[in-house]
């Protein structure tokens, strides 16, 4: 029997989520604030808000940023799933080494770096800059995290269910669109989730690749915050973070009530 | 398996033609001069000229770049003050978020979910906007000297310093520390701690002789993931240090957008690309040896 945390666990734990927490909170707080200041509270308003509406290179910014996400996502979404069955399913073939290298290097390689490469390889063919530069860099990044996250699913399912619907008749394409798919559907929803997210999120990929007439809301959120802390900035992150808590949310409850189903 | 191999294609060739190939590009332009044109750099291939304007186009490629590096300091002084920032970062990172790993490791499984959600929920709320939040903290006239002050405390100017900037890299990086320490933490076995007591074992010395040489994969799976990115951070050591605060990701940027001088800007891609790949390496085996051990 596992003993349960002590007094010691139990603050370490508590610390490190006020560390994580504190700093959103008053982000959130913050953005309510009547008064301009960030460190003078002067009553709930919500003026900042109202502000954001009539703000409109802030609002083209956001929907942008939206169309890139759901654009690379989905792309993303259906490389990575293949690039899971690959990494799972197949043993040895050409080439393995370089791809497994592919799909993880995306993952801790500094993004300044991703963005260098990408942008010198637009220049290189030509291509103007702007929605669909953006939308390929984030689509090449994020396939990466969509790839593990199906393949660790994946990798736990039970291939012997796919095999007995081929012996049924099923092709091997039906098989897996019926019986595989279904069942690792739940991963495949989170990874669209972290791609939209990593998406809305990015700002180093997005400047290397953007140009005139693309700007991101992150692209957006950097130029003010260079210029000082503005309560808008506050007002429209607690908007995102608002939208990412929900999906995430949604997206790890329809996980665990899968696994419970199992 | 050939349906596997089959399958691998598309993302192969979208990860070839998007992710290696650039890369050959970054190499290409390392070697390349600055040029007042736009893009502004040469050689460039002359394609009408056939192989000819290729052979010209490669006589013009030299190692001019690297040299023009390597004897201006100031490259070198951001290469090692990087390596300090993250290395540094990462054994602070490592202390700050073993006990919460621990921590959360001992907590009934109903709870440990819930915990595990949220720690990585913050992960994936944006980056740019939680390293936002805290300059509103730190800065000068923020939040933090409010508190102080109606304390009756002297005020703190952390925010454009080193301070600041480390941090920013712990707060953001933690996520990557706990994560893979919670892995292997919450897997131990309890009776091996048992049986170390019955032994004779302190609690301390159980720790520190069963549980922690356990959680070494653990340590370093949190150690590469969180060093390799911090190496070329941007944002923070843009956003949070000061103009004295020297890194490469800044480097590189700077190179970029404000000198316009693309080929420094790639020798110093690859320059930290080649310290990285060690490092890379290292955490792509373990990767891909936990896929094949069954994820």
């Amino acid at each position: 029997m596992r003993r349960g945390p002590s007094l010691f666990n139990r603050a370490c734990v508590f610390a490190g989520l006020a560390f994580l927490y504190a700093p959103i909170a008053l982000l959130v707080a913050y953005s309510f604030n009547a008064s301009r200041s960030v460190a003078v509270w002067g009553g709930v308003s919500p003026r900042w808000y109202v502000a954001l509406l009539h703000d409109r290179q802030m609002l083209e910014a956001a929907w942008t940023t939206l169309r890139i996400g759901v654009l690379s996502a989905s792309v993303a979404t259906v490389l990575g799933t293949l690039a899971a069955v690959a990494l799972v399913r197949s043993g040895a073939f050409r080439g393995r080494l370089l791809f497994s290298g592919m799909i993880y290097a995306p993952l801790v390689l500094p993004e300044v770096i991703l963005g260098l490469a990408l942008l010198l390889l637009f220049v290189a063919l030509g291509l103007p800059r702007g929605f669909w530069t953006v939308v390929v860099g984030h689509t090449t990044t994020t396939l990466c995290y969509a790839a593990v996250i199906i393949q660790a699913r994946l990798s736990t399912f039970d291939r012997s269910l796919e095999e007995a619907a081929q012996d049924l008749g099923c092709t091997p394409l039906q098989a897996f669109l019926k019986v595989t798919l279904p069942n690792v559907a739940p991963a495949v929803g989170a990874a669209w989730m972290l791609a939209f997210t990593l998406s809305l999120d990015d700002l180093v990929i997005a400047s290397f690749t953007s140009g005139p007439g693309a700007t991101t809301l992150p692209m957006r959120i950097y130029s003010q915050v260079r210029l000082g802390v503005n309560p808008e900035i506050n007002a429209v992150s607690t908007l995102l973070i608002g939208l990412v808590t929900i999906g995430v949310l949604a997206a790890f409850f329809a996980q665990s009530r899968s696994a419970a189903r199992r | 398996m050939r349906r596997g191999g089959l399958a691998a294609l598309a993302p192969f060739l979208w990860l070839g033609v998007f992710f290696l190939f650039p890369f050959l590009l970054v190499a290409k332009l390392s070697l390349s001069d600055t040029a007042l044109a736009m893009p502004p750099y040469a050689p460039r291939i002359d394609w009408s000229q056939g192989l000819a304007g290729v052979a010209a186009f490669l006589r013009g490629l030299d190692l001019e770049t690297y040299a023009r590096l390597g004897s201006d300091r100031i490259y070198l002084v951001s290469y090692l003050s990087s390596l300090k920032f993250a290395a540094v970062a990462t054994m602070i990172l490592l202390i700050v978020g073993y006990p919460i790993a621990y921590g959360m490791s001992r907590f009934p499984p109903a709870a440990r979910q819930a915990l595990l959600m949220a720690v990585i929920l913050p992960f994936w709320t944006s980056f740019l906007i939680r390293i936002y939040a805290w300059i509103a903290i730190l800065k000068p006239a923020g939040i933090l000297n409010a508190a102080l002050t109606s304390l009756g405390l002297p005020p703190l100017d952390i925010l454009n310093t080193d301070t600041a900037v480390y941090l920013g890299l712990v707060y953001a990086y933690l996520p990557f520390m706990v994560l893979p320490l919670y892995a292997v933490l919450h897997r131990q076995d309890e009776t091996l701690l048992e049986a170390a007591a019955d032994l004779g074992a302190t609690p301390l010395q159980a720790f520190w002789r069963v549980t922690f040489p356990l959680s070494l994969p653990g340590v370093f799976a949190g150690a590469l993931l969180c060093f390799i990115p911090m190496v070329g951070e941007f944002v923070i050591p843009d956003l949070m240090g000061g103009s004295g605060t020297l890194m490469l990701g800044r480097t590189i940027w700077t190179e970029f957008f404000a000198n316009r001088d693309w080929p420094a800007a790639s020798a110093v891609a690859i320059m930290l690309l080649a310290t990285l790949l060690v490092p890379i390496l290292l955490y792509q085996r373990r990767q891909a040896r936990l896929v094949e051990g069954g994820g």
